[in-house]
């Protein structure tokens, strides 16, 4: 493990019965690095994210986070990191001044500094002035930041976010982003999963790939679009039977395509010479990666 | 929205906290000052954990405090002046005596097992706080501990309601009453983490009703509260004496009226035995039941 590694996986497995949820990865994420762990419902990530909590075991493998080895040191772990759960489990009969408080003793922040504390994660949450209404009485936008703002209270080194903004609005998600794109900004290492190729691509500086409790790729996203979408990517509209058509075309001519609803998307368009299909060229995306490397659909 | 950089900023900040800035940490290199000891059953996790209890208690204490000085007010009413009038003397208190004494420690009893059992599920399942408590510096060894401990202060707090109800229906105490409380958190120690075994054990909230009908109602009824356990049959005597709550109703009768040292003495005995044990249960269920 590199001294400066936040994160350090090796060889970790995590078996649920008969199911590998988690099949033998390794990963690591460097001190004030975004990594985002990305991949479609059921890739193994959320376990993986439990795993650097100690709230789920590994049968295999070794896990180290900020130089302390899990499960064994990991209340100590803990103590600096931010967590902030897929699911919303704030206490809703609770004030947002309450939750914080609340948390900032279980994060051990010193008496004297809890109250300063408070008042700064009510002011990350933009909550300040809320923040005598009860968690029950919120917006499910504010209800988010008030979670994640409770991830923050102690300062934490490293934050794990669950599928941050999962279930939430477009104009709530940006507001999220501009969140964690400031934590970045402070050097604060972050570890996000996430099934949305936008968020991996705007906040993450290296993506790692997950599909079926393995890492299938891993690296910074415009190097990853390079490597499996290449440079372009051609899209085709029409009804279904053109879309066939076009799809077996492709085939023909050794090029690779995936179905998108209404469109067909033929990658790799720069190498296409002579194939007369009228479409729309476009950059290649993340989107095209996380398709050709997970066979999934994209929401 | 303007986060971080501003307001509070570096003069406030501790020389222990963490700072968010990445230079900062980074700089300095050593580890937080503030980890300080990270052991076994830490106060501080405790603490954290029960001040989130205390918060939450600050949002419905009046509806908990109203059943606990009504349910007593209904039994003494109701046993007192009903069946009072048939039996004048039992065990050689009056009825009054006998009731208001026993139901001391039913009150102990309620109030632990049932938020034990009831509390614990949906916090784990429907909540889901334990997840978010234990993602701080807490164990689950902790985390039943300060749940336990709570609800068991509580115990001996609310305890004490059918008492002083008691007192206007005539009882009067002895000063072994001041015991009372240290009985009733003994008591509630041992129930509230068998609720918690027990809500790790459920697959759903109905299967409590197995546990009520078949565990609890006996227990309650076979403690010598409402009756003398000395007019059973053999085998519900018997019983008694390995009925923790038989064993909180004497003390609690001898606190309030006279002790009797060595039959105190192992009453305590049994409840102290049954409150470790269960304490120790109720974590190793609850860490197969949160921890993956």
């Amino acid at each position: 493990m590199s001294p400066s590694a936040a994160i350090s996986l090796r060889g970790v497995r995590k078996r649920f019965g008969t199911l590998t949820a988690v099949d033998g990865i390794d990963l690591e994420v460097a001190e004030g690095e975004c990594l985002g762990l990305l991949g479609p419902n059921g890739a193994g990530k959320s376990t993986t994210m439990r795993m650097l909590t100690a709230q789920a075991i590994a049968d295999e493998g070794e896990i180290e986070v900020l130089g302390r080895r899990l499960p064994g040191d990991s209340k100590r772990a803990r103590a600096e990191c931010g967590v902030v759960p897929q699911q919303d489990n704030l206490d809703v009969e609770l004030t947002a001044r309450q939750v914080l408080a609340v948390f900032a003793r279980l994060y051990r922040v010193p008496r004297r500094e809890r109250h300063a504390a408070v008042d700064r994660a009510l002011e990350i949450a933009g909550l300040t002035e809320r923040a005598d209404s009860v968690v029950d009485e919120l917006s499910g936008g504010m209800r988010r930041r008030l979670l994640i703002a409770r991830g923050l209270v102690h300062r934490p080194r490293l934050v794990l976010l669950d599928e941050p903004t999962v279930g939430l609005d477009p104009q709530v998600r940006q507001e999220l982003w501009s969140l964690i794109d400031a934590l970045r900004t402070e050097g604060v290492t972050v570890l996000m999963s996430t099934h949305y190729i936008e968020e991996a691509e705007r906040l993450a500086d290296r993506v790692a790939v997950m599909a079926a409790g393995r890492i299938v790729a891993y690296g910074r996203p415009s190097d990853l679009v390079r490597e499996y979408a290449g440079r372009e990517t051609l899209e085709v509209y029409g009804p279904p039977a053109r879309l066939r058509e076009v799809e077996a075309q492709a085939s023909e001519r050794g090029l690779s395509t995936r179905r998108s609803g209404t469109a067909v998307a033929i990658l790799r368009a720069e190498d296409v010479n002579g194939f007369d299909v009228q479409g729309e060229r476009r950059a290649a995306s993340l989107e095209d990666v996380f398709v050709v490397l997970t066979g999934a659909q994209v929401e | 929205m303007s986060a971080q950089g501003d307001a509070p900023g570096g003069a406030e900040r501790g020389p222990g906290a963490p700072a968010l800035d990445g230079a900062a940490v980074r700089g300095q290199g050593a580890p937080s000052p503030r980890a300080g000891r990270i052991g076994r059953l830490e106060p501080a996790a405790i603490a954290g954990v029960m001040s989130r209890d205390v918060t939450v208690f600050t949002r419905y204490w009046l509806s908990t405090t109203f059943s606990s000085v009504m349910e007593p007010v209904i039994y003494l009413l109701a046993f007192g002046f009903g069946l009072g009038v048939l039996i004048p003397r039992v065990a050689g208190l009056s009825y009054i005596e006998f009731v208001g004494t026993g139901i001391v420690a039913t009150a102990a009893l309620f109030s632990s097992v049932f938020p034990g059992m009831f509390s614990t599920f949906i916090k784990y399942r429907y909540q889901r706080t334990y997840d978010a408590l234990l993602a701080a510096p807490v164990d689950t060894e902790e985390l039943v501990t300060a749940e336990v401990t709570w609800i068991s202060i509580r115990a001996g707090v609310y305890c004490m309601a059918p008492l002083v109800v008691a007192v206007f229906f005539g009882l009067r105490p002895g000063p072994g009453v001041v015991l009372v409380p240290l009985i009733g958190f003994l008591t509630g120690f041992g129930f509230a983490s068998f609720g918690v075994t027990i809500a790790a054990f459920a697959k759903s909230i109905d299967n409590f009703n197995y546990v009520i009908s078949a565990v609890i109602t006996p227990l309650f009824l076979v403690a010598g509260a409402f009756f003398p356990v000395a007019g059973l049959p053999a085998v519900a005597e018997t019983i008694a004496q390995v009925n923790p709550l038989y064993h909180s109703v004497e003390l609690v009768r001898h606190a309030v009226f006279g002790l009797e040292p060595v039959a105190d003495l192992i009453s305590v005995g049994v409840l102290v035995a049954f409150a470790v044990l269960m304490w120790r249960i109720a974590i190793w269920r609850m860490r197969a039941r949160l921890i993956d």
